[in-house]
């Protein structure tokens, strides 16, 4: 996969706790290619944020530290790299946006300079030419008289503006990368649906690649062209998008798609997996899944299972791959 | 704010202790003002000498084996007058604390319950609050004569109101809780909610900021003793120790500095106190308005 | 932020008139005759006589207030009885002295309380944070004026290095004043240090651990940047909340540290008229220092409007 933007291997971060380490992303690896759009998807707590935000850089260290791995962006190794030249690749190279727009714009600040200050950074312009960019920006991710807004502070915009502005501060200097950690959760559904369309049209301009992060499988199912399914800070499977909705081997993965609400099926009941994720602190030896799964045997529960080629771009980490093959969707 | 308050209730207290005992500042603050304290009340036992009694052939020693924090310019014993001195200091601190934990608690419960008395108790406080607080006490104590009930009264009223302010604020809170607005559906009487119900539940905050005014009022009455304007009974008190000291600075630098160390501990033991305190009850808390 | 300004100055006149009953009203406590205390022992009856009618302690309780506020009104804060001279003219010309002392004492409290502070939030969970933390606490723990008289044995009587006493305006001698003003700027200024230094780091810490701190560093902003920037912008809310507070103990001090090191400025002279129980400049001296942290409160309510845009300036703060 030497065509690989970005090229994470074996990353494997930690947390140090009053109780000890635990290890939130466990030896994960993936790829994005250049203009593709990946899917990152598992609960809160499977360690999906905490993968791309090691990539970055952008975990407070301590408590959190990365213990092992690569990710190799356009041929250099984020992880190893000097916190300086890894400031020039952030928000030049690859832009990122977060899940809480009502607290990751800065509230002192207008957005016109919060978009501003990245371009005069990156691109070294003077202010007046910033503010024509963050202009042009402003107006290009859909917010209405651009110019006037330009000196509004965050508090005066809707959280679905504050996205936007977000997403107009992440593709200031035209990134390479765009990793979108939850952009659409914390909004309600009707702005869910305009942004995520936005980012569609971008993506398509710009033909950038993205790294989605959610927990949303309609999110997945509307956006990426592959999709990397996480659980407990593992890779449980990864898949193209349509081999992942049309024949998932992970029996994790198949119980996701059943608690999958469509829009097609709101009043049918979801089918939930039973159990909960484990604790991070205190994770199950073996399969993380195998006390919920109804697959499991004594085995699953000893050893890690191995990661197994299925397919091309089609892989599962499960023992049982050839018990979970007869799925239907519910 | 209320739901941390709750952490004093009996069911929470063992709890509550573990957590203190495990939190570095209280501990270090209790052991300062245990230190303190015991040095103070076992003076008797402690002590060589009287506090007053003058060795003439003994002036100005360095501090030594045999005087400890050395001696004053009549051969009196600095240690034993440090030791008794701080029994003032303390005593004045305790009145204080007292005088808020009645008035202090009185005003702001009123005026965090009943309405029409909020308005005319927060103007007052707020104009109390308006002269700088040490300034207020000197001059009330300037004005009152110099005692020791007039050091106790002008540093009561310097800070009761910003006792009140405190209490108030948490009664706002905790009145507003589903409980208390059950126990007034059942028929409870306004005493009966404020005694039993509002009140308890505002100790965490009371408690801290207790801690603070005992701290501010030692700090405070040394100032005033300073200044001349404490109590001169036979046995001074640490600001007066100070500023009898402040005479003899180039000949005799540790009667100066030895009372200052004095109230320095002191201080900063109550202060760690109140510091671990408001970590664990009242984490939220924002540093005390002085 | 004019309106905004008349209006929090509309809001302090009634406090303004509590604050003046309540100086009216403290001559009121002295115990037995005011005018007798402050004859003095010495004082013949006909002394004791003329002190009564200065101070108009002959006149009817309602025609002494209503002279007080009608004097008030013009600016007339009586006469010092020690000095003779109006109580207004004596704040006034001792002024200059304390506001050269005060605001060497706010610029060691900004630079070295912010700067303490800053360092511990970054450093959070170091032993420097610890270091810090532990100096902060000292700070707000040490008696001013004592530490002032620990300055003097050291730097002066021991080291020989400043004088012990006195004050050189820095209009005559830049090197002059930071000789006599230091030691006394900074005896001043440890009790605020501490004080700010608290304050900020639990803002900075507070702030710190925001999203859009994260953000910044999202945008590849170099690390000074993003905490003297967008973290301390944010923690400067909060921050100047302790201001009136700061300035209040700033005033509290210099009556005690101008009296030790002899500094001819408004502290020294109210240290002076409480020792000489002069009633109508310990009362004068109250009222403007009351007036003017008001002032200064105002001012620090405007900062904290400069700082946060979420406050409408516009409405009623």
């Amino acid at each position: 996969m030497s065509d690989a933007l970005l090229s994470v291997r074996n990353l494997t971060t930690a947390f140090a706790t009053e109780s000890g380490r635990t290890i939130a992303v466990d030896d994960v690896s993936f790829d994005v290619r250049a203009g593709e759009a990946v899917g990152l998807i598992g609960e809160s707590g499977s360690g999906k944020s905490v993968a791309a935000l090691s990539i970055l850089g952008l975990l407070p260290t301590p408590p959190a530290r990365v213990l092992a791995g690569s990710a190799v962006f356009e041929g250099r190794d984020l992880l190893q790299m000097p916190a300086k030249e890894l400031r020039r690749i952030r928000g030049k190279r690859i832009g990122m946006i977060f899940q809480e727009p009502m607290t990751s714009l800065n509230p002192v600040f207008p957005i016109g300079e919060q978009i501003a200050e990245s371009l005069r950074l990156h691109e070294r312009i003077g202010n007046e030419a910033a503010r024509k960019r963050a202009i042009a920006l402003l107006d290009r991710v859909g917010i209405p008289s651009a110019s006037r807004r330009l000196d509004d502070y965050p508090h005066q915009l809707s959280g679905g503006m504050r996205q936007r502005v977000m997403i107009a501060i992440a593709l200031a200097c035209d990134p390479k990368l765009l990793i979108a950690d939850e952009p659409t959760t914390a909004l309600d559904v009707t702005v869910q649906a305009q942004l995520l369309d936005l980012l569609n049209d971008l993506r398509r301009e710009t033909g950038m690649a993205m790294l989605l992060i959610t927990h949303n499988m309609g999110v997945i199912a509307e956006f990426a062209d592959r999709v990397v399914v996480m659980y407990s800070g593992r890779v449980a499977e990864e898949a193209p998008i349509e081999t992942l909705f049309d024949a998932p081997r992970h029996p994790y993965t198949q119980g996701l798609l059943g608690a999958t609400p469509t829009l097609a099926q709101t009043e049918a009941r979801l089918r939930t997996i039973p159990g909960s994720l484990p604790d991070p602190a205190a994770p199950p030896p073996g399969c993380r899944f195998a006390p919920r799964c109804s697959f499991a045997d004594a085995e699953c529960s000893a050893a890690r299972p191995a990661e197994i080629s299925l397919a091309v771009g089609h892989r599962a980490a499960c023992r049982r791959t050839d018990a979970t093959k007869n799925w239907q969707a519910a | 704010m209320a739901d941390l308050a709750l952490t004093l209730f009996p069911a929470n207290a063992r709890r509550t202790g573990r957590k203190l005992l495990r939190n570095r500042a209280f501990v270090a603050g209790a052991f300062l003002v245990t230190l303190v304290f015991l040095a103070i009340f076992l003076a008797p036992l402690l002590a060589q000498y009287e506090p007053n009694r003058m060795q003439i052939r003994m002036r100005f020693r360095e501090p030594s084996a045999e005087f400890w924090f050395g001696t004053d310019n009549l051969g009196r014993d600095m240690f034993a007058r440090v030791l008794y001195g701080g029994r003032l200091s303390i005593e004045i601190g305790f009145w204080v604390v007292m005088l808020n934990a009645v008035f202090g608690v009185a005003m702001g419960a009123l005026a965090g319950y009943f309405r029409a008395l909020d308005n005319p108790l927060m103007r007052l406080s707020d104009a109390l609050m308006a002269f700088p607080s040490v300034l207020l006490a000197i001059g009330i104590a300037a004005i009152l004569g110099p005692s020791t009930s007039t050091a106790v009264i002008a540093l009561a009223v310097v800070y009761i109101p910003r006792t009140a302010r405190i209490l108030r604020a948490s009664v706002l809170v905790v009145r507003e809780l589903d409980y208390v607005h059950a126990s007034r559906a059942a028929g409870a009487g306004d005493w009966h909610i404020l005694t039993r119900h509002i009140l308890p539940n505002c100790m965490a905050p009371l408690l801290v900021q207790l801690s603070f005014v005992f701290a501010y009022a030692v700090l405070s009455e040394a100032v005033l003793s300073f200044l001349g304007l404490g109590a001169p009974p036979t046995v001074p008190s640490w600001g007066i120790l100070i500023s009898e000291g402040r005479s003899y600075i180039r000949e005799a630098w540790w009667l100066t500095v030895v009372p200052g160390l004095a109230i320095a501990i002191t201080v900063l033991g109550l202060n760690l106190l109140g510091d671990g305190l408001r970590d664990v009850l009242d984490p939220r808390m924002k540093i005390q308005q002085e | 932020m004019l309106a905004f300004a008349i209006k929090r100055l509309l809001h302090t006149i009634p406090i303004l008139a509590i604050v003046s009953l309540i100086a009216f009203g403290m001559i009121k406590l002295v115990p037995g005759d005011p005018a007798v205390v402050m004859g003095g022992t010495n004082a013949t009856a006909a002394e004791i006589d003329q002190i009564r009618r200065n101070l108009g302690l002959d006149q009817p309780f309602h025609v002494q207030l209503g002279a007080f506020y009608w004097n008030l009104l013009h600016g007339d804060l009586g006469n010092s009885l020690l000095l003779n001279v109006p109580v207004t003219s004596a704040i006034i010309e001792r002024l200059p002295a304390t506001l050269w002392l005060s605001a060497y004492a706010m610029l060691l409290t900004l630079i070295f309380g912010l700067a303490t502070g800053i360092i511990a939030a970054l450093r959070h969970n170091t032993w420097v944070d610890q270091a810090a933390t532990t100096l902060a606490l000292i700070g707000v723990s040490l008696p001013n004026f004592w530490l002032g008289l620990v300055m003097i044995v050291v730097f002066s009587v021991h080291l020989g290095w400043l004088p012990t006493s006195g004050f050189v305006d820095p209009a005559e001698s830049i090197v002059g004043f930071l000789r006599t003003a230091t030691m006394p700027a900074a005896a001043l200024a440890m009790l605020q240090i501490g004080l700010l230094a608290r304050i900020t780091r639990s803002a900075m810490l507070e702030v710190l651990r925001q999203d859009y701190v994260r953000t910044a560093r999202a945008k590849g902003l170099p690390e000074w940047v993003v905490v003297m920037k967008h973290a301390l912008a944010n923690a400067m809310i909060p921050i100047v909340t302790v201001v009136g507070l700061i300035f209040s103990v700033l005033i509290s001090g210099s009556i005690v540290i101008e009296t030790i090191f002899t500094i001819p400025g408004m502290g020294a002279l109210l240290g002076n008229a409480i020792l000489r129980r002069d009633y109508p400049m310990i009362q004068g001296g109250l009222l403007f220092v009351a007036a003017a942290l008001m002032l200064l409160n105002l001012l620090a309510d405007m900062l904290y409007a400069y700082f946060d845009p979420r406050v409408q300036v516009d409405r009623d703060g």
